[in-house]
């Protein structure tokens, strides 16, 4: 609250520099004073609220979690010994810690490729003229409305080894039935359309909006210059979609690196896999904390997991300000404004 | 959110009826549950404790001025959940259930538990009360039900193997060690080409379930992957009991959907797995349970009812454990949901030994569990790890039966997660 409050009135002498403010003080009165600082003040008492919630909701649980990381924590006496960092080195040589980094990423790649690109495609088919418009768009998004634990629950039914729906399709075929439970890929793939019956559906509604922003002369231009609607779609919807694309790929990559609720589903026992086949790196973190009640550990595991995503979130960061330069250029952005001026 | 601030109105809410008990005693009057007021009183289970509505309706009706609500979790890991998260620091119910499974966990921090009054001392079979009683020598559970086990068996699949089918001979037949056990299941398999055994998960714990010290001794020496008895039971399960299992381990879909389909035709049999099965296989007529058990007896779960000393009326919540766990009441859940009771009195009534069960060919299974209950000779002393161990030695054993990794390959894999712990 204080810092909000003093920093713009000890920035603001600052900015006007050593000679003029004696002599501005003078000439303004207490009223316009005021205003002054009404427009100094008020936009950051304005925005406040969400940075002292944040302080105490997002800055106080992370700067907690950092100091029981490095103590040997009892959750019920609530009190610790300090151990330094033995559980950072613990995790780090922990072979589980690897495997659920490994599924982690394998999860959320077999997950975000594949919905982006039916996402892109549906999104394509809805922005068309189709009779009752609304109904197919409000369809797509059915999936997300449903909870994720039951969506889990349906999806793990149908992937049983033996007596699930998918396999039951698969030998009534005569195709070998798929160790769903048993092999790391496969599991990655069932819990991948778990997710990706969860997600596309968000994602084609995203590209959606951004698909209608698009001018519609564009197309027209496009049609009279005798482009079919597969070039169409190439040369102007995917290129105008950039920004929006880089978007949605952000959100699904957070999404993706804190899967849990679907691996935790797959199984009775919601601890990864036997061999960890399908241990996510949040589920390992679960598991560590209400599992064996070892707060040190798992606290130290979300700083690393913090760090993980701080750094893909840093590359995505870069890869999407070089991108969206690059596409405000092309809208002319810059030199409208250089006209106006 | 809204859990967050329920919980801020329920503290300050237990905060203020404190206050109003603390000036109550003051007036010269202890036994809050008696006359002074109104009293709610919580109780939260797991699963089917065979507590109904109209059994609390009892002893509301006893004390007029007691409000029983009942919460039941779905499952014992909720319940575990909430339990530690909790405990010590306000917001459980005056009455807690504890499953044996997790119930070391809770011993660790038995001075945040009231003691159970010294009357129901000795109500208890012995290693029940036992296992509940801390270092200090303080009881802190009120044991509720005990898992004696029996085989249960279907008795067509049995006849068309040509192994005999009624009671008498199937007790016979498995009368032995789990060696010989594993042999008629070897000659089940040559017969019919199929599983004996449910899953090799339950035939590890049948055998770790009679080993006093399996993971760790009370010294807090960590002997799980030194211990031979480990290591043998270990070779034997994933020698004998794999090809001889239809499923690594209980408790998966497909493992409830093949109750009914003839996939296997035995299944290790605490009292509550009764129902288990009646449940799933509703349709299926043959199955039946024989008075024996491996290599002796063996106990598989059982729970206890626990009061967290920082309640609002912990006097009135110990009265009302005290009734809950009475042989009476325990014989009347034992009706409700086939809870097997650990009450001296209670195994001994009349009621048990008639017991008997439609479903499973009209056995008597009240006769039947009390025998298996008597032939427990070990109670396996189990500390706060016990859990993370045996769950562990269970992953490699289904890793094994997957195909994952080798027996010995897996072995070496759980003695490294154990160092690691």
């Amino acid at each position: 609250m204080t810092s909000t409050q003093t920093r713009p009135t000890e920035s603001a002498p600052q900015t006007d520099q050593a000679e003029p403010p004696a002599r501005r003080v003078r000439v303004l009165s207490f009223r316009q004073n005021l205003s002054r600082w009404d427009l100094k003040v008020s936009p950051y008492l304005y925005i406040s609220p969400f940075f002292i919630m944040f302080a105490i909701v997002g800055l106080f649980p992370i700067a907690y979690t950092a100091v029981i990381s490095l103590m040997d924590w009892d959750l019920v006496r609530n009190s610790g010994e300090f151990i330094g960092f033995d559980q950072y080195a613990w995790i780090l040589q922990n072979p589980q810690f690897w495997t659920a980094l490994r599924n982690t990423f394998s999860i959320f790649l077999l997950s975000s490729v594949p919905q982006l690109i039916v996402a892109i495609f549906i999104a394509a088919m809805l922005d068309r003229n189709i009779r009752a418009r609304t109904f197919w768009r409000m369809s797509v998004l059915v999936p997300f409305v449903m909870a994720p634990v039951a969506v889990a629950l349906i999806f793990s039914n149908m992937f049983g080894d033996v007596h699930g729906l998918v396999n039951g399709i698969l030998t009534d075929l005569g195709l070998p039935a798929v160790p769903w439970h048993k092999d790391p890929f496969w599991s990655h793939v069932a819990i991948a359309t778990m997710v990706n019956f969860r997600w596309t559906g968000y994602n084609t509604l995203i590209l959606l909006a951004a698909m209608q922003a698009i001018p519609r002369d564009y197309y027209e231009a496009a049609t009279v210059d005798g482009a079919g609607a597969f070039r169409q779609f190439l040369s102007i919807t995917l290129p105008s979609l950039k920004a929006t694309l880089i978007f949605v790929i952000i959100t699904s990559t957070i999404g993706g690196l804190q899967i849990f609720d679907e691996p935790r589903m797959f199984d009775n026992t919601g601890e990864g896999g036997p061999a960890q086949q399908w241990l996510t790196i949040t589920l390992f973190l679960y598991n560590i904390g209400w599992g064996e009640w070892n707060f040190g550990r798992a606290a130290a595991l979300a700083w690393i997991l913090f760090l993980i995503i701080l750094v893909i979130g840093l590359i995505n960061l870069a890869v999407t300000r070089s991108l969206v330069r690059d596409e405000g250029a092309r809208n002319g952005r810059r030199k409208k404004k250089g006209v106006r001026a | 959110m809204l859990s967050r601030r329920t919980k801020a109105i329920a503290a300050l809410a237990g905060a203020a009826s404190f206050a109003l008990i603390a000036t109550g005693c003051a007036a010269g009057d202890d036994t809050a549950s008696e006359d002074s007021g109104p009293v709610e009183l919580t109780v939260a289970t797991f699963n089917d404790f065979g507590y109904t509505d109209e059994l609390l309706q009892e002893y509301m009706d006893e004390h007029p001025n007691v409000t029983i609500v009942h919460n039941r979790a779905a499952e014992s890991g909720d319940a575990r959940a909430n339990y530690f998260q909790k405990l010590g620091k306000g917001g459980l119910a005056d009455i807690e259930a504890v499953e044996i499974d997790w119930f070391a966990e809770a011993m660790q921090y038995s001075d945040l538990l009231a003691e159970a009054p010294d009357s129901v001392k000795g109500r208890w079979l012995d290693w029940k009360e036992a296992a509940a009683t801390d270092g200090d020598g303080r009881l802190i559970g009120f044991g509720t039900d005990i898992g004696p086990q029996g085989i249960c068996y279907r008795a067509d699949l049995f006849e068309a193997a040509g192994l005999p089918s009624d009671r008498e001979s199937v007790a016979e037949l498995f009368d032995g060690d789990w060696e010989h056990f594993l042999d008629v299941a070897d000659q089940y398999r040559e017969a019919t080409g199929k599983p004996m055994i449910d899953s090799a998960n339950s035939v590890l714990q049948g055998i770790v379930n009679q080993i006093e010290f399996t993971y760790a001794e009370p010294d807090g020496n960590v002997i799980a992957t030194t211990n031979p008895e480990i290591e043998n039971a270990y070779k034997l399960v994933t020698e004998r009991a794999i090809p001889n299992s239809a499923y690594p381990g209980q408790w998966s879909d497909d493992w409830f959907a093949s109750m009914a389909n003839g996939e296997f035709a035995t299944m290790l049999c605490p009292g509550w797995m009764l129902g288990v099965i009646s449940g799933n296989a509703a349709d299926v007529t043959g199955w039946d349970i024989a008075d024996v058990f491996p290599n002796g007896g063996g106990n598989w779960g059982g729970s206890y009812l626990t009061v967290p000393a920082d309640g609002e009326n912990v006097e009135a919540a110990l009265e009302l454990a005290d009734w809950l766990t009475s042989p009476e009441t325990q014989m009347k859940a034992f009706a409700n949901a086939g809870t097997f009771p650990s009450q001296l009195e209670a195994l001994e009534s009349d009621e048990l030994a008639s017991a008997t069960n439609e479903y499973f060919n009209d056995a008597p299974t009240g006769e039947i569990l009390s025998d298996r209950a008597a032939a427990v000779t070990v109670a396996p002393y189990k500390d706060a790890d016990y859990f993370k161990y045996h769950d562990a030695l269970q992953n490699a054993v289904t890793r094994v039966f997957d195909g994952a990794e080798d027996q010995q390959s897996s072995w070496n894999t759980w003695v490294a997660e154990v160092e690691a712990f």
